[in-house]
């Protein structure tokens, strides 16, 4: 167990904790944000997306040492009324069934706005393939991740 | 987040006054989970002081006389939308907006009716009695207003949480009247709205849940938390039998933060699953302690592979099995037949993997057990917590959080009794996380089957005689333990008992297969899933021996049954299916009646130029009746074509020596977005009741698509899962 000093949505927070233990836990556990879902522990699924200095990352397989010094972005800090452009692109086009993968699927296309405003299909089905949806939102998705293209929001300043 | 608060500090806190019009319902003939029944509706009234001390039940309407509007969500949401379809119902005839209400998901209470989700049951079973209740309300607000005008209730109207008097043009709040309302009776027969006058109902109204689970603000199972609990993670017994004959935890009790490793038990209805839970102050330390464990199983005499399993199944095709229905003479009829068909057909074992792990967070005291949970039924968990703990029901109590998925696994108890024994022993407040792996390789899966299809045409190509016979094993023996060799088990010819085309010389049949010690539930349709697999693309095979257009052939066998034949013209018109396609396309066509709504797709397929099958557009037409929230009828569908895909070319459940081969997604595969193909959904338009949404479009999807291959290829696939790249 160790003293690590962390940034979280814009806040620091010290955590004693091993530095083996995954963003994930260290963010649910010892942080108290919820918005960060478990799903398979080993980068298969998605659920647990979170940006790193702005880029995606599977926080159940990024140990918190790697965190150091670096920028955490979780569903709870991506905009600051829940009003991110994909957000927003979730909620018209009523993406969440049961919703347990979706603060995952929203990092991920918030992550991919940014690298392409205006993504073709091709690139919602590599960047966006990481993330499963087992209640089948898939056609939803890549509607509203179309969508929040269309709004024309700058990405890169929308987010913290 | 902190476990939410109880029922007496909501109302204290909210500072309900001593007055409100607060109204509940039950069926006259039924309590708890009993299947719903034919029962008269009876509505009654609430004490408010009952409500605030705690000795009465939240009833499902209350209006307050600050006119805050609170309706009750007594049916958990796994996705499916009863959080918003349930008050909707209510809402639609109290005559107020969605957005004018709160929403409160009910605990587990046998008073509140049956609870348990499944079936695709909720709306169908509901629309009756929250329909009346609202109106009930209104009546009694519209009665107060016209005393208080001193003009005939008649004259008056309502809207958005305002009774009206169009005459005067005066108008009250709901929470104006709510003191004078509440003094007078509920009526027995409230008139209800005709379908014409619907506000809501028909209506895509966007669902309340949504704003909060893109902000990651929703709750779920797993995001509870209370003061002083640990986190057990669970190593069992591989084989679902055999005990731990060694442990070693030296090396996991090394770990900071492991507190403690103990014996523990799965109860799981007939039986109870051997394990050994690491108990730690948080989930990282715990699972690094069950990594550390070093357990021998023992194994136990009867060990099940799947191969032996489902040749077994594929052997007893040949016995006459159990006669379910029969509508004339099957036998008598398929021997005079000028041609005879007959094919088997092979269904795989599958995990449900919901995308939430399971999960439960119990405290258990001498005399009281709190339950936070992801549960499809919550009696359910309140009845085997009272008879394993032997408390009283009314001092357990489940809160119902949202449901991260549940297709049919949420509804057993077994992963709340684990934690309730855990903090039992433990004395303390016990959150039980399964990982991935425990999800795919100790959860109930659904049944394997084959099922075999004897089909007889006469000279002109008419299907003259059917037999749909099952073999697969029975869910009820797999929990309970009970089988009774002369009857036909509950579901389990679901829905080919009898024929939905309604056939003339059609018999159903099943075989019994003993698949312990591997444990089964319901998975999302059930024995629809696996049956219909069979039975349509045995249609298919019938159609092509008859040298008959699939689609035309289905639509002369529903000549007399217009509202299923109508989503097959539905289907028809809107996949074009009368336009030839390019060379190197196809399509195909199934369709299905379960859950009382009928649903069918056509699905175009083409090989890329690789060789591999691609799937180019599904397309789906369903008759569910009133379509509530078309948009979330839509969502549904959406969802069962991925699954239903999923099931027919992703992974099985395999077992060797009784111990689950698969573990996470890596090698339990699931549908994933470039995998999705382009979907178009019609609703049949329609004012008759609702019937069931989330389940009906699953069981078509793989014969739908199989006969498509067949289109293109002239390959039939007749067992599943398969490659699309070998095909």
């Amino acid at each position: 167990m160790s003293q690590h000093t962390l940034s979280i949505n814009g806040k620091r927070y010290t955590v004693d904790v091993d530095s083996s233990m995954p963003i994930l836990w260290v963010v649910r556990d010892f942080v108290g944000l919820n918005g960060t879902k478990f799903g398979c522990g080993m980068a298969q699924c998605g659920a647990c997306t979170v940006h790193l200095d702005g880029e995606p990352v599977r926080s159940c397989s990024t140990p918190v040492s790697a965190a150091l010094g670096k920028k955490i972005t979780t569903i709870e800090g991506l905009s600051e009324d829940g009003d991110h452009p994909v957000q927003k692109a979730w909620v018209e086009e009523q993406v969440p069934q049961c919703g347990y993968c979706q603060s995952g699927q929203i990092m991920s296309a918030a992550a991919l706005l940014k690298d392409h405003p205006q993504p073709t299909d091709a690139n919602i089905d590599t960047y966006m393939q990481g993330n499963i949806c087992r209640c089948g939102t898939y056609d939803r998705i890549r509607k509203a991740i179309h969508r929040a293209a269309s709004m024309n929001d700058d990405f890169t300043l929308s987010k913290k | 987040m902190a476990a939410p608060m109880n029922r007496r500090t909501f109302l204290r806190q909210s500072g309900m006054a001593g007055t409100a019009l607060a109204i509940g319902f039950y069926f006259t003939s039924c309590e708890g989970e009993a299947p719903e029944p034919e029962g008269v509706i009876e509505l009654y009234k609430l004490n408010v002081d009952d409500i605030a001390k705690g000795t009465a039940l939240n009833p499902f309407v209350m209006i307050e006389p600050t006119g805050e509007i609170t309706l009750m969500s007594h049916r958990p949401d796994m996705g499916q939308g009863t959080f918003q379809a349930i008050p909707l119902l209510i809402a639609e005839e109290l005559d107020v907006k969605l957005d004018q209400v709160t929403i409160k998901q009910a605990p587990g209470n046998a008073k509140y009716g049956r609870q348990g989700v499944g079936g695709s049951a909720s709306v169908r079973t509901m629309w009756e009695p929250m329909r009346k209740m609202g109106a009930a309300a209104r009546a009694m607000l519209v009665q107060a207003a016209a005393q208080q005008w001193q003009v005939e209730a008649a004259q008056c109207r309502t809207e958005n949480g305002e009774v009206i008097h169009p005459v005067s043009k005066e108008r009250l709040s709901y929470g104006s009247l709510v003191e004078a309302a509440s003094t007078l009776e509920v009526p027995e027969s409230p008139n209800m709205k005709s379908h014409d006058d619907f506000r809501l109902i028909g209506q895509s109204v966007p669902r309340p849940s949504i704003v909060k689970k893109v902000q990651g603000q929703a709750n779920f199972g797993i995001d509870m938390k209370k003061e002083g609990m640990v986190y057990a993670l669970i190593e069992r017994s591989p084989n679902f039998e055999g005990d731990a004959i060694r442990i070693d935890d030296s090396a996991a009790m090394a770990i900071p933060g492991v507190l403690q490793v103990v014996e523990c038990k799965r109860p799981l209805f007939k039986k109870d699953i051997p394990g050994v839970a690491v108990i730690a102050e948080n989930y990282w330390a715990a699972l690094q302690g069950r990594k550390a464990l070093k357990i021998e199983w023992e194994a136990p005499e009867r060990l099940l592979d799947t191969d032996s399993l489902l040749a077994e199944m594929h052997d007893k095709t040949n016995e006459e099995g159990l006669l379910d229905q029969e509508e004339g003479n099957f036998k008598k009829a398929y021997e005079k037949a000028s041609e005879q068909l007959t094919a088997s057909y092979e269904t795989p074992f599958l995990a449900h993997a919901a995308m939430e792990p399971q999960n439960a967070l119990v405290e258990v005291t001498e005399t009281t057990c709190e339950v936070w949970a992801p549960t499809q039924f919550p009696q359910w968990a309140q009845n085997e917590l009272a008879s394993i703990l032997e408390l009283e029901k009314e001092n357990i109590n489940i809160h119902v959080s949202f449901l991260g998925g549940g297709f049919g696994r949420r509804a057993l108890p077994d992963f709340i009794v684990e934690a309730a024994l855990l903090s039992k022993s433990l004395k303390k407040p016990v959150k039980v996380v399964w990982t991935r792996e425990d999800d795919t390789q100790q959860s109930p899966m659904r049944p394997g089957s084959v099922n075999q299809l004897q089909g007889g045409l006469d000279e002109e190509g008419r299907l003259v005689a059917l037999q749909h016979k099952v073999v697969t094993p029975d869910i009820g023996h797999s929990l309970f333990g009970s089988y009774d060799e002369n009857k036909v088990p509950g579901g389990v010819m679901e829905p080919v008992g009898e024929s939905f085309y309604g056939l003339s010389n059609y018999a159903s049949r099943y075989v019994f297969v003993d698949a312990d010690p591997i444990p089964l539930v319901w998975w999302r349709s059930v024995y629809s899933s696996t049956n219909i697999f069979g039975h349509e693309s045995f249609i298919d095979e019938l159609a092509i021996a008859a040298n008959k257009d699939p689609m035309q052939f289905r639509l002369e066998l529903l000549e007399s049954q217009p509202r299923k034949r109508a989503v097959l013209e539905l289907l028809r018109e809107k996949s074009n299916w009368d336009q030839p396609l390019p060379e190197g396309k196809a399509r195909g066509v199934a369709i299905c009646h379960c859950f009382d709504s009928t649903a069918g797709h056509v699905v175009e397929v083409s090989r890329d130029s690789s060789g591999k099958v691609k799937i180019d557009r599904v397309v789906t037409a369903i008759d569910c009746g009133t379509a509530i929230n078309p948009d979330n009828v839509l969502a549904q569908c959406e969802g069962n074509i991925v699954m239903g895909l999923t099931a027919a070319i992703k992974s099985p459940i395999t077992f060797k020596d009784s111990v689950v081969q698969q573990s996470n997604f890596h090698d339990y595969h699931v549908l994933r977005i470039h995998e999705m193909p382009k979907v178009d959904i019609h609703i049949v338009p329609s004012t008759e009741p609702p019937t069931g949404v989330g389940e009906p479009a699953l069981p078509p999807m793989a014969p739908a698509l199989c006969n498509a291959i067949f289109a293109l290829s002239g390959k039939r696939i007749r067992r599943l899962p398969f490659d699309l790249g070998e095909v």
